[in-house]
């Protein structure tokens, strides 16, 4: 096979002060591949997909221990720069979190200020962003309208093409569908198998048949620990442990 | 009981009704009092003549430019210095000894007397400093004064910016400045400026500020530059009113003063209303 491992953590610890939130997880996360990582509220998901990225860093009184590795390099280091580290593993919000600007600006925003300044090649993206995020053809005509007068569904489509416009290597998405009505969900399921062809995607979500649609591995999540993880189909189908069987099933959680 | 319960419900919410009601009543009342007695002194001579025969006749154009003039100099003093501490406070500092001591320092600086600040004014800007009675004194010592209000209007505006903007920012590898200068700053421009502009109109109000640092009792001369002198609306109401040659035989121009004090302050409020209207319609749709 040639799978070759994008990013992975080993035996990563994360606190929150005193509170641990995250015990010893360790991932492999294959180049080109949907990972889903489910489980209940407050297991440690988001958690653990915001150290992907250093989101955590934003909050005061946060450490890590452990190895987290992106390309063979580690993230953690003093000597990475997180603004490009940023860059390389994009982000998708739970909420569809579009600025207060233009279509146009919103996805032209991430290219500014990675230091693009053609006119030309700026423009060029935000169309190559937009057809990438399957949304194109419902804003072309309008993409010096204000991002909020579009729909819920959209917003969260044109937060994808904001974070393909800068040309990720990895993408997080924090339960991207969540907010979202059962059609727009789907547009945004399709959207994600699509993507997966040319980007490792790593996506939080509640919704068990999400997971089963959309990723090639999932990940089990219970109280900060990685219980188990497998090929999507062998996960939902023969489960290795009974407490994964249980979560699955809807016994618990 | 069941009865009592639904009397003391009624009296109380009606005493709560009477208590809301009187702001509006205590405004209305101020404007009929001000506008009965002072529209007869205002006429287009009363706005663009200076005071003639020792302030007893003639308009009163040096006071409003000199409010005018005093004003700008507060917000080239108080916007950027406000704007600045705020994004520190809200967007940069570590919330530990240093960022409560400034805190602490602000709210008690919203506390001094404005007549303290007069005096410090007085003291600092016009002798320590050197600059006299000038508009560049009495600006600083206003702007002084109404840091607080623009420090809590700017950080009001910075914390209603949804923090999913500062994160999806951050997470297209924009830097920390870069994400305040261009999502966060624009987003809380509106409630910065109408913050800022409600201070502003408090500023132009108040007498005891200036009355050492940059109004003078007369000068028919209008400003030349930011170190000359002026006249204040404010301040020449309370020199006619109590210091004037004739205070009785000026009543009306003390009322027409008042009233052009009033509009002026009125007016500012009104354009940081729409303003703020225009600028959040062109952020949404």
């Amino acid at each position: 096979m040639e799978s070759k491992v994008k990013m992975h953590t080993r035996d990563l610890d994360f606190f929150y002060g005193d509170f641990q939130a995250l015990y010893n997880i360790s991932i492999k996360f294959i180049e080109n591949q949907v990972t889903a990582l489910i489980g209940p509220s407050g297991c440690g998901k988001s958690t653990y997909l915001r150290c992907l990225n250093r989101m955590n860093d934003l909050i005061p009184g946060i450490w890590v221990k452990g190895e987290a590795m992106l390309d063979q390099k580690d993230i953690y280091d003093p000597s990475i720069d997180v603004v490009t580290l940023r860059r390389r593993v994009g982000m998708v919000f739970q909420k569809p979190n579009p600025f207060p600007k233009s279509i146009f600006e919103n996805i032209a925003y991430g290219l500014k200020v990675n230091g693009v300044k053609d006119r030309g090649k700026i423009t060029q993206r935000v169309e190559k962003s937009l057809k990438q995020a399957a949304i194109w053809d419902e804003v072309k005509d309008r993409l010096n309208e204000s991002a909020l007068s579009l729909s819920g569904g959209q917003q969260q489509r044109l937060c994808i093409a904001r974070a393909l416009a800068v040309e990720p290597d990895v993408l997080l998405m924090d339960e991207p569908a969540s907010a979202l009505d059962p059609i727009a969900t789907q547009k945004i399921e399709e959207l994600i198998k699509t993507l997966s062809s040319r980007l490792t995607i790593i996506i939080v979500t509640h919704n068990m048949q999400q997971a089963a649609r959309v990723s090639d591995r999932t990940a089990f999540f219970y109280m900060g620990k990685l219980i188990e993880i497998n090929d999507t189909d062998t996960l939902f189908t023969k489960p290795g442990l009974k407490q994964t069987e249980d979560y699955i099933t809807g016994r618990f959680g | 009981m069941k009865k009592h319960r639904l009397w003391a419900q009624k009296v109380f919410f009606l005493s709560f009704k009477t208590a809301a009601c009187l702001n509006g009543a205590a405004l209305l009342l101020i404007l009929y009092f001000m506008v009965s007695r002072g529209w007869r002194a205002i006429s287009w001579d009363f706005l663009t003549q200076s005071p003639k025969d020792s302030m007893t006749a003639g308009g009163i154009l040096p006071c409003i430019v000199g409010t005018t003039s005093l004003c700008l100099m507060t917000l080239m003093v108080a916007l950027p210095i406000g704007v600045c501490s705020a994004v520190y406070l809200n967007e940069y500092a570590r919330q530990g000894t240093l960022v409560r001591i400034i805190r602490l320092g602000i709210n008690n600086l919203a506390g001094v007397p404005s007549i303290v600040f007069g005096l410090f004014g007085l003291a600092f800007f016009c002798i320590v400093l050197k600059m006299g009675v000038s508009i560049a004194a009495g600006g600083l010592t206003l702007g002084i004064m109404t840091l607080p209000v623009i420090i809590g209007a700017s950080e009001e505006a910075l914390k209603a910016v949804p923090n999913t903007y500062r994160e999806a920012s951050f997470a297209m590898g924009a830097t920390k400045w870069q994400t305040i200068k261009k999502v966060v700053l624009p987003a809380a421009f509106p409630g910065i400026i109408t913050g800022s502009i409600l201070g502003l109109s408090r500023a132009a109000g108040e007498t005891a500020p200036i009355m050492y640092t940059g109004a003078v009792f007369f000068t028919p001369d209008l400003p030349g530059s930011i170190l000359d002198e002026v006249m204040a609306l404010p301040y020449h109401i309370y020199v006619l009113a109590t210091a004037g040659t004739n205070i009785e035989a000026t009543r009306h121009l003390q009322y027409g003063t008042a009233l052009v004090l009033i509009l002026l302050v009125f007016g500012m409020n009104l354009a940081a209303i729409i303003l703020r209207s225009k600028m959040r319609k062109k952020l949404r749709i």
